[in-house]
């Protein structure tokens, strides 16, 4: 009678000796196994740890500033004491006729080339202008009436940056991170004493309220992110209203109206596969139909809207709208999906028709599940840089955006720019402006926890 | 508001639907039989459009992205030669001269003369010397015109697929447009994030779904989706200031400033948490027949991992790795940050280099003009891109669907 074996099984007779030791190395690697799983968690988690402190490492620290021009020499008495008009007049005495460029940036509302030859009242629409001159252009004016225009329409605080960005023009020579700013201060103010004898070493944080309400800049010192804050907020705006709009539509309808015909899976195959298409695409498709094919529509020109293309908030938004759209139907889908059926029974057994089944039934009890999608789609939709690249988001303006049809920058595009400029010291703007949008989206989604939270009903 | 009836002799309070209302006060019977409701028809309509969008987007990107394409490859782009006509020609002039600056001419090149209004292309017959060449007039269709001196001369740039896919130069200002130059710094990059993301997510994805007490379970999951959320623009700022000079320091100065290396490590970091959620589903529909049959032959958890689960789970990890892959070919914003700001073919991980999409980002940055090379060409590579990556999701969905192992 042969023995019959099942393939791979062990017959071999081994010693209790050999069975131990086996036994021993096979535990031995066990645990090495479950030591190598331990630390892939933990090298993820070190990779966020580092991410995160290396960001708040270099937002704040030591700096060298230097002044073109020391703030003493402008004045007796402390700038920040003197009143608009003051200020106004340091400005003009100090940067010349070069105060009609700074009046441009901050009261055109006629596109740049026509800014010379436009009438005042009508280059400075809605601004206070010297009645005299109100059909003068902007060449035409005596320095006074310019320091005067500059004084009349912004506040001491507004005037007073002007003064530092234009006159003083602080810059920092070099900066350190906040790790070695602590710990090697002595060893900095050495070599900052050396190297640089007759600058100003200070600790600055570069994360402040004058940053988030400043605006753009090209120097570091006074750059502020309150143009890409506000465009990040019109975008996420209208992104808002349509994704809302569409997705809950598309989930109602895949939940309680699709019957399983195959047009109705081929759209939930479909918006499986949208979910997984890079987003750069959707910026080309965004740039190609939005800013391209209804360039009439989204620059607003049909509105009558006439001094932008088709690169403005609305592409933008309804760019990133189509992009968190297969996010935000398969959360709401999910939400819809959660309410029980007795629920739609009973009000059909009241002889509800099916949309008053959904509208006054579902709908709430899915409301605050399709509500914490939505937050968490929209937070994706606030760190999206690549599509609004493509669009065409303007990588330098100075003016906020102030609806549908203003062009735009928005935080991870500021991100980028200071990012990649090639001055070292914007990596720590870059690292403030990190800062903020992390805070947004933490704010975001704690909203959407908290409300799932407080307002889910268990069922 | 609620009214007072009487049905049946039983004093009655509360909302009864209009129907019965109508009859008990009227006396007349209304009619309870189904009637056209348009409203409900026209919602259903209106919902049935919003679910269709989704189909009408896939469509908008093949559309979209095909016939820009289309564009790209059926139409010849006129690449300036920085040449000007040396006298003005007249329309029966064959021999011309030519500015001996700009880019070289050579025989049986299609030129053209200018871009505006009416144009004349001419085929070269003979360069005499850098600035005189004999052409033949009015070529393609086009009738021979008198020229003025100085005007600008074009000269063609046919774009075939051929070309598309064997060139090995991306240089679409000079005629060259050679994908491969942008394809395999992709495959660099996603192969270098693979290296670091599928090690770490599916031991993650190991350890969280059979080692991990339900607590640290708890605790780990929530580390995975941070890392998940976190806007790639703030990955890139990371490779490029801490990962980068991290690499200089331990590899010395052949790390460049901006390399594959460190771009691949952070996108390898970025796609952790993608390979990790779905390996762990995958793990976790395991049944958990299969654990402790394999527990009562005696063998210890690791082999049971290797041995059990994971052939068991393979397809929902192959999808996995290949969800990865993909998001990995579709990433930008780290690579246009981190890996550089030009066109290079090289699989050196310290040298610099640009992915496709990182290409596409830096080329449409500011104002792109439509109908530009530029323009055109960036659609060609979307396109590339877009089908690169339906390709790896379909084989995702392919293989979960054909190589699932069934449990009851």
């Amino acid at each position: 009678m042969s023995e019959q074996t099942a393939p791979g099984l062990i017959t071999e007779q081994v010693s209790d000796q050999t069975f131990i030791e086996r036994l021993r190395a096979r535990n031995r690697r066990g645990k090495i196994g479950q030591m190598f799983f331990f630390s892939a968690n933990i090298i993820t988690l070190l990779a966020l740890i580092t991410l995160i402190a290396h960001v708040a490492n270099q937002s704040m620290g030591l700096v060298v500033v230097r002044n073109a021009v020391e703030p003493a020499a402008l004045s007796d008495r402390p700038l920040t004491e003197l009143d608009e008009a003051e200020l106004a007049a340091i400005l003009v005495d100090n940067i010349g006729r070069r105060i009609r460029v700074v009046i441009r940036d901050n009261f055109s509302q006629v596109p740049a080339s026509q800014f010379v030859s436009a009438p005042l009242s009508e280059a400075l629409r809605g601004a206070i202008i010297p009645a005299e001159y109100a059909s003068a252009t902007i060449n035409d004016l005596p320095p006074e009436a310019l320091a005067a225009i500059v004084a009349d329409n912004l506040s001491q605080g507004a005037v007073y940056d002007l003064v530092i960005e234009h006159v003083v023009r602080p810059t920092v020579v070099t900066s350190w991170t906040l790790l070695d700013s602590i710990l090697q201060r002595d060893r900095i103010e050495a070599e900052a004493a050396a190297k640089y004898p007759d600058d100003d070493l200070q600790f600055r944080s570069w994360i402040s309220g004058d940053f988030i309400t400043r605006s753009i800049s090209s120097s570091a010192t006074t750059a502020g992110l309150r143009t890409a804050l506000l465009g990040s907020f019109w975008i996420i705006a209208i992104t808002a209203i349509t994704s809302l709009i569409v997705g809950v539509a598309a989930a109602i309808y895949l939940e309680e109206y699709a019957t399983g015909s195959r047009i109705e899976r081929l759209i939930e195959i479909n918006i499986r596969n949208l979910a997984a298409i890079p987003s750069i695409i959707y910026g080309m498709l965004g740039l190609a139909v939005f800013v391209r094919a209804l360039g009439e529509l989204t620059s607003g020109a049909v509105f009558g809207v006439t001094d932008t293309n088709g690169r403005t908030v609305l592409s933008a938004g309804f760019t990133l709208a189509l992009l968190i759209l297969p996010l935000l139907i398969v959360n709401a889908q999910e939400a819809i999906r959660a309410v029980p059926s007795s629920i739609r029974e009973a009000s059909y057994g009241l002889g509800a028709t099916k949309w008053q089944t959904v509208w006054r039934q579902v709908l709430p009890a899915a409301a605050p599940g399709i509500l914490t999608g939505v937050i968490l789609s929209l937070s994706r939709a606030v760190g999206e840089t690549a599509p609004l690249l493509v669009v065409g988001a303007s990588t330098f303006i100075g003016i906020d955006p102030n609806g549908p049809f203003s062009k735009f920058t928005v935080v991870p595009i500021q991100i980028f720019q200071w990012t990649a400029d090639p001055k070292p010291v914007f990596r720590n703007v870059a690292a403030a402006a990190i800062i903020a949008l992390l805070v947004v989206m933490v704010l975001m989604n704690a909203s959407a926890i908290i409300l799932r939270n407080r307002m889910s009903r268990r069922y | 508001m609620g009214q007072e009836l009487s049905l049946g002799g039983q004093p009655f309070v509360g909302r009864l639907p209009l129907a019965v209302r109508i009859a008990a006060e009227t006396g007349k019977e209304a009619g309870l039989s189904k009637r056209p409701r348009p409203v409900e028809r026209i919602i259903s309509l209106f919902l049935l459009a919003c679910g269709a969008l989704s189909i009408l987007t896939t469509v908008g990107f093949t559309v979209v992205l095909g016939s820009e394409a289309l564009r790209f490859f059926s139409t010849t782009e006129w690449m300036n030669t920085n040449k000007n006509t040396a006298a003005a020609i007249t329309a029966t002039d064959t021999r011309i001269s030519v500015a001996t600056s700009g880019r070289a001419l050579a025989v049986d090149e299609i030129i053209r003369f200018g871009v505006e209004g009416e144009t004349e292309n001419a085929r070269i017959v003979d360069v005499i010397d850098p600035g005189i060449i004999v052409v033949e007039r009015g070529v393609n269709g086009t009738r021979a015109l008198d020229h003025a001196q100085g005007t600008p001369l074009f000269v063609a740039a046919e774009v075939t697929l051929g070309k598309f896919l064997t060139d090995t130069k991306w240089a679409p200002q000079i005629g060259r447009f050679g994908i491969i130059e942008l394809v395999v710094p992709t495959i660099v990059i996603t192969l270098i994030a693979l290296l670091v993301a599928v090690p770490l997510g599916l031991g993650a994805a190991i350890y969280i779904s059979e080692y991990a007490r339900p607590r640290t379970r708890a605790l780990l999951k929530p580390i995975l989706e941070i890392l998940a959320g976190i806007p790639t623009v703030v990955y890139g700022y990371f490779a490029l200031t801490f990962v980068t000079p991290l690499l200089q320091s331990l590899f010395g100065l052949e790390v460049k400033v901006y390399n594959m290396a460190s771009a691949g490590i952070v996108v390898g970091i970025l796609i952790i948490p993608t390979i990790s959620s779905i390996s762990e589903d995958a793990l976790s529909a395991v049944p958990r027949a299969l654990r402790e049959a394999s527990y009562g032959l005696g063998a210890t958890k690791l082999e049971t991992v290797f041995k059990v689960l994971l052939p068991a789970a393979l397809s929902g990890v192959v999808a996995a790795v290949i969800l990865g892959f993909s998001r990995a070919v579709g990433e930008t914003m780290i690579v246009l940050i981190a890996s550089g700001a030009g066109p290079n073919l090289t699989a050196n991980p310290f040298d610099s280099a640009e992915t496709m999409a990182g290409h596409i980002a830096r080329i449409s940055t500011g104002d792109l003009s439509f109908g530009s090379i530029d323009y055109n060409s960036v659609f060609a590579i979307g396109l590339t891109l877009f089908l690169m990556t339906l390709l790896l999701n379909f084989a995702s969905t392919m293989v979960t669907r054909r190589f699932r192992e069934v449990y009851q």
